[in-house]
């Protein structure tokens, strides 16, 4: 596919080098994030959007291997949760597929871009808010320097369900849940990731308050979710000729350097600053997507829009994204230099 | 991890495979024929781009671990999340 493979200047390489590090040191922190703003940073260089989203899962599945071996190390990861709950995304994102295909089929591109940021707002706006309010009270108690957290009580009554015969143990988060409960939870995860490419928006929240996993091990097993639908996206895409494997390993180049400092990062760090950031990431984000919602509408007839305006709109929207992943990157290596002073001056 | 001798030779040894990857890589940046055979659809050509990531990942994985190591800059502990300490200390 002669079509797939544009030019690239070392301008483009710049700009995927500095995302791809900025990306992998917040999905070395919280599971999952820079989809965000390398998609569409990549279609901004020329790249077709199916060949934009191939090459970022391409770069993402490598990444978030490393990132899963390192957290891995520091005994975060729960490897039988992640496998379990990506057998179950798996299903989410067949099905995400289908739903996206007949709302592009029945309303056209603007219609399924529509459908994208509104899932972006509506999902990340009550799941960041109730992430948000949930760091709000930890900082109020005064208890931002414990290393314990409090488990939910949502998470404290579905631990307490016996069904006899699907009850799972998983040893490192320190949970026995019934898998009726993981299934529609790796469901979601996984309608999110093909709608919106960052089903960890869910799948760490949930984990987090709905399992009661440690948010610590909910970031960690992000990365093994992100892993398998990464490499099962990847065999898709490159099945159809999409992936351009200079983009992925380009973004690869810098990520692992990001992916490797965030996972240390997260041994310096308060368990309450993974919320702090998913929070601040998902709720400047779905301001960016709410930003082109008018544009959209426009597209479809739904509303007036002068043309200057949705430029404008977009361009306000991209710049959102950029921020909410700088203010992430800055959140984490603000709170990695605070933990490493700390550390030294108790050692 | 602290304070332990710095991983200097698998730190070279590392390097350079990544180096040579991606030495590689940006020598055939806008070749595209030499880029083509990645987004072929038929035999087993897809699954070059998988190969080719689990390769860099290999090599520049290991690059980037040890990079952070050698720079000083390493995890505080190893030590494994606990959540017992975390239901004993709810109230």
């Amino acid at each position: 596919m002669e079509n797939v493979l544009i030019d690239l200047t070392w301008q483009n390489v710049g700009f995927l080098l500095i995302v791809g590090f900025i990306g992998g040191l917040v999905s070395g922190f919280i599971g999952s994030g820079g989809a965000f703003v390398l998609t569409p940073g990549m279609m901004s260089m020329g790249v077709p959007g199916l060949v934009a989203v191939a090459s970022n899962i391409c770069h993402k599945f490598p990444k978030a291997l490393v990132g899963a071996m390192k957290r891995a190390k520091y005994g975060q990861v729960d490897i039988k949760l992640g496998l379990v709950m990506s057998a179950t995304a798996a299903l989410g994102m067949w099905w995400g597929a289908g739903i996206q295909q007949e709302i592009k089929a029945s309303y056209g591109e603007a219609g399924s871009n529509l459908f994208v940021s509104m899932a972006f707002v509506i999902v990340l706006t009550i799941v960041g808010g109730f992430v948000l309010r949930d760091a709000v009270k930890i900082y109020r108690s005064g208890t931002t320097g414990a290393h314990d957290e409090e488990v939910s009580r949502l998470a404290k009554w579905i631990q307490s369900i016996e069904i006899p015969g699907t009850m799972m143990a998983f040893k490192v988060a320190k949970v026995r849940v019934s898998l009726l409960f993981i299934l529609p939870l790796g469901f979601a995860t996984g309608l999110l990731a093909s709608t919106i490419a960052v089903g960890g928006f869910v799948g760490v929240p949930g984990m987090m308050y709905v399992l009661g996993a440690p948010s610590l091990v909910a970031s960690a097993t992000e990365l093994v979710i992100a892993f398998v639908m990464g490499l099962g996206g990847t065999i898709k895409f490159a099945i159809g000729g999409y992936v351009d494997i200079r983009l992925a390993m380009i973004i690869l180049l810098a990520s692992l350097f990001g992916i490797q400092l965030g996972a240390i990062g997260t041994t310096f760090v308060k368990p309450y600053m993974i919320k702090v950031v998913m929070a601040s990431i998902m709720l400047i984000v779905a301001v960016s997507r709410a930003l082109v919602v008018p544009v959209y509408l426009a597209q479809l007839g739904k509303m007036g829009l002068e043309a200057g305006t949705g430029e404008l709109l977009k361009n306000l929207s991209f710049g959102m994204m950029v921020l909410a992943l700088a203010v992430g990157a800055f959140i984490i290596i603000g709170a990695m230099v605070r933990g490493h002073r700390e550390h030294a001056a108790v050692a | 991890m602290n304070g332990s001798a710095k991983p200097w030779s698998k730190f070279w040894l590392y390097g350079i495979a990544s180096a040579i990857c991606y030495g590689v890589l940006f020598m055939h940046l806008n070749d595209k024929d030499a880029i083509r055979p990645f987004t072929r659809t038929d035999g087993l050509y897809p699954l070059l781009p998988v190969a080719a990531a689990f390769v860099f990942s290999f090599f520049h994985g290991g690059f980037t671990g040890y990079f952070w190591d050698v720079v000083g800059i390493q995890a505080k502990s190893a030590k494994p999340v606990s959540k017992d300490e975390t239901e004993g200390s709810e109230d």
